[in-house]
């Protein structure tokens, strides 16, 4: 017998559902028991954790499917940030503000070319680069590590290391809603409702349509599904782009409230690292749970750390968590034994 | 004998990579259209190396597969299956996550070829009809095998390749399993891989053995009987 005390998925939504008591129950106690505070907690943490999973479910696909950690996720995520800053504001280097007056309107352009740069970035670097070295699982991690840190540069070079601050207003970023008493802006409500949305979208994209389920085959032996006639390389080109176009979406629409820096990228790959691992390698279900408890458990921590003046103690929660998740189950929320 | 013209697949002297390991070293096997082909041979051999030669899913690197006349060699495995061959692998490869109807919707290949061969398939397989909604990792071991063999009919495809299907299988499973493969080579051909030389005398009409990445011996299956000294040899059978 080995170390894995939580076996099936029953188990495994047993686990989920006590962490997320854990993590709420500590969230109460780390409110003081008030609500606008607790609420504050609960609104940022599903923030975040729908910002990881844009950047998670890219990585997780495409680990499932190809067997590839791609490390310039984050990178892409930084992409969309800086470009939804810059198509914002009239000091970007791209400035747009004549041609589109509407501050509502420009946030939108931004949120599209970043999606279409995501892509087709990701469709390169898939494409030209990662295709040759597909029997060199070693040489693709190097791959993905070095082109983050080409496109790292890239960014230096077009919008140097000044961390930039969202300060142009548009609509839904100032209204406001009420929740325990606790105004919060629209904006936020925004971004969760987005992200709940792809979560349902991609799950329904992965359900329900032949190329959800050749994605999922894919995953559990991609030679069986080319013996059936499929072309598995334009399956992983399609998921691969797809998965760095919805990273680069995150960026985008994280831009408002995060800004755009250059530690965003690295931030969000670490975190989203851990989600991945954490929820089950491949799996989609714990991607998006992982991502959700992920992000309360971060925003509890954040407002932890400021009480008890440890403020390293929000950066390594998500580390935290997976090892503790690992302790009680090696295959993560949702993933195969391997 | 058969003719050239009989051939619907033709495997000539193919040598075939693994790594740095030589498998196969020369390798022929013809397959008349219509009948049942079955490889024999002792475990590593080199008989499952040579269906996924013929699938593209090893590289030959020597020799020639044609198939009605058209060359395999270096195609695709996806390509190699749009030509009309189906692939049962050894140990079923069905998907464990997708439910039945889900492991035969993936193997359709044009709009209408599952709606116009599940009946057939429930046919041969009635099983299939009441687990349609299971995961297929809830399947027992010969439910999974019929799966898998169910899979490879549901586009319309002329020639299978079936690796081990008794493999592992109570023998009324085995049973089972011989009477659809039996029915399925009405109008398909087959290429059989078979430990199990019973199961391999009840169903093949055409043999091959296969020693050591060699082809050694072939001909019409009701001989082999008389060649005692060929199968102890080749085959462990007394």
């Amino acid at each position: 017998m080995g170390s894995n005390i939580f076996g099936g998925k029953r188990d495994a939504w047993l686990l989920v559902l006590v962490m997320l008591v854990a993590v709420l129950v500590f969230a109460l106690i780390t409110s003081e028991f008030r609500l606008n505070n607790f609420a504050i907690t609960l609104v940022s943490g599903l923030f975040q954790g729908m910002l990881l999973f844009l950047v998670a479910s890219g990585l997780s696909l495409v680990f499932g499917l190809m067997d590839i950690l791609n490390f310039a996720q984050g990178a892409y995520f930084m992409v969309g940030a800086y470009l939804a800053y810059d198509l914002q504001h009239a000091t970007g280097v791209f400035n747009i503000t004549e041609a589109v007056p509407d501050p509502n309107i420009r946030f939108i352009v931004g949120v599209i070319v970043a999606i279409l740069v995501g892509a087709f970035l990701g469709w390169v670097l898939e494409r030209w680069l990662l295709r040759p070295l597909y029997d060199r699982p070693l040489f693709q991690l190097v791959l993905t590590f070095g082109v983050s840190i080409i496109m790292l540069e890239g960014i230096r070079n077009i919008w140097n290391t000044t961390p930039y601050s969202w300060t142009e207003v548009f609509g839904i970023r100032e209204a406001q809603f009420t929740l325990f008493g606790q105004d919060f802006s629209m904006y936020r409500l925004f971004v969760i409702g987005v992200g709940v949305l792809l979560i349902i979208g991609i799950a329904l994209l992965l359900r329900r349509t032949r190329l959800g389920i050749v994605v999922r085959a894919g995953v559990e032996d991609p030679e069986m599904v080319s013996a059936l006639g499929i072309n598995v390389r334009v399956v992983f080109t399609l998921v691969f782009t797809l998965g760095c176009a919805v990273a680069a979406f995150g960026g985008a629409i994280a831009a408002p409230f995060l800004g755009a820096t250059i530690s965003l990228g690295a931030t969000f790959l670490i975190q989203s690292i851990a989600v991945i691992v954490l929820g089950g390698l491949g799996s989609y279900e714990g991607t998006a749970v992982g991502s959700i408890i992920v992000g309360l458990a971060l925003a509890t921590m954040q407002q932890f750390s400021i009480q008890v003046s440890i403020p390293v103690l929000a950066t390594i929660t998500p580390m935290l968590l997976l090892v503790l998740v690992l302790m009680v189950r090696p295959q993560g929320l949702f993933g195969e034994a391997r | 004998m058969t003719t050239n013209t009989d051939k619907l697949l033709d495997v000539r002297d193919i040598h075939t990579f693994i790594g740095q390991f030589h498998i196969l070293e020369g390798v022929s096997v013809s397959v008349p259209r219509g009948a049942i082909t079955v490889l024999l041979g002792r475990n590593g051999a080199g008989k499952t190396t040579t269906l996924r030669s013929i699938m593209g899913l090893n590289q030959v690197t020597q020799g020639d597969i044609t198939y009605m006349n058209d060359s395999l060699v270096g195609k695709s495995a996806h390509k190699i299956a749009q030509m009309g061959i189906g692939y049962v692998p050894e140990h079923r490869a069905i998907f464990k996550e997708l439910s039945v109807r889900e492991n035969l919707q993936i193997a359709a290949r044009q709009k209408g070829d599952l709606e116009n061969n599940l009946d057939f398939v429930f046919e041969l397989f009635p099983d299939l009809k009441r687990l349609i909604d299971l995961p297929g990792g809830n399947l027992s071991g010969g439910q999974q095998q019929m799966l898998a063999i169910a899979r490879a009919l549901v586009p319309d495809n002329s020639l299978l390749l079936i690796d081990e299907p008794s493999e592992g299988l109570a023998p009324i499973i085995i049973q089972e399993l011989i009477s659809a493969i039996r029915t399925l080579a009405a109008n398909k051909t087959v290429l059989l891989v078979e430990q199990n030389f019973r199961v391999a005398t009840l169903l093949a009409d055409y043999f091959v053995i296969i020693d050591d990445g060699h082809s050694v011996a072939s001909g019409n299956m009701s001989d082999l009987h008389k060649e005692h000294e060929l199968v102890q040899r080749y085959l462990g059978v007394a």
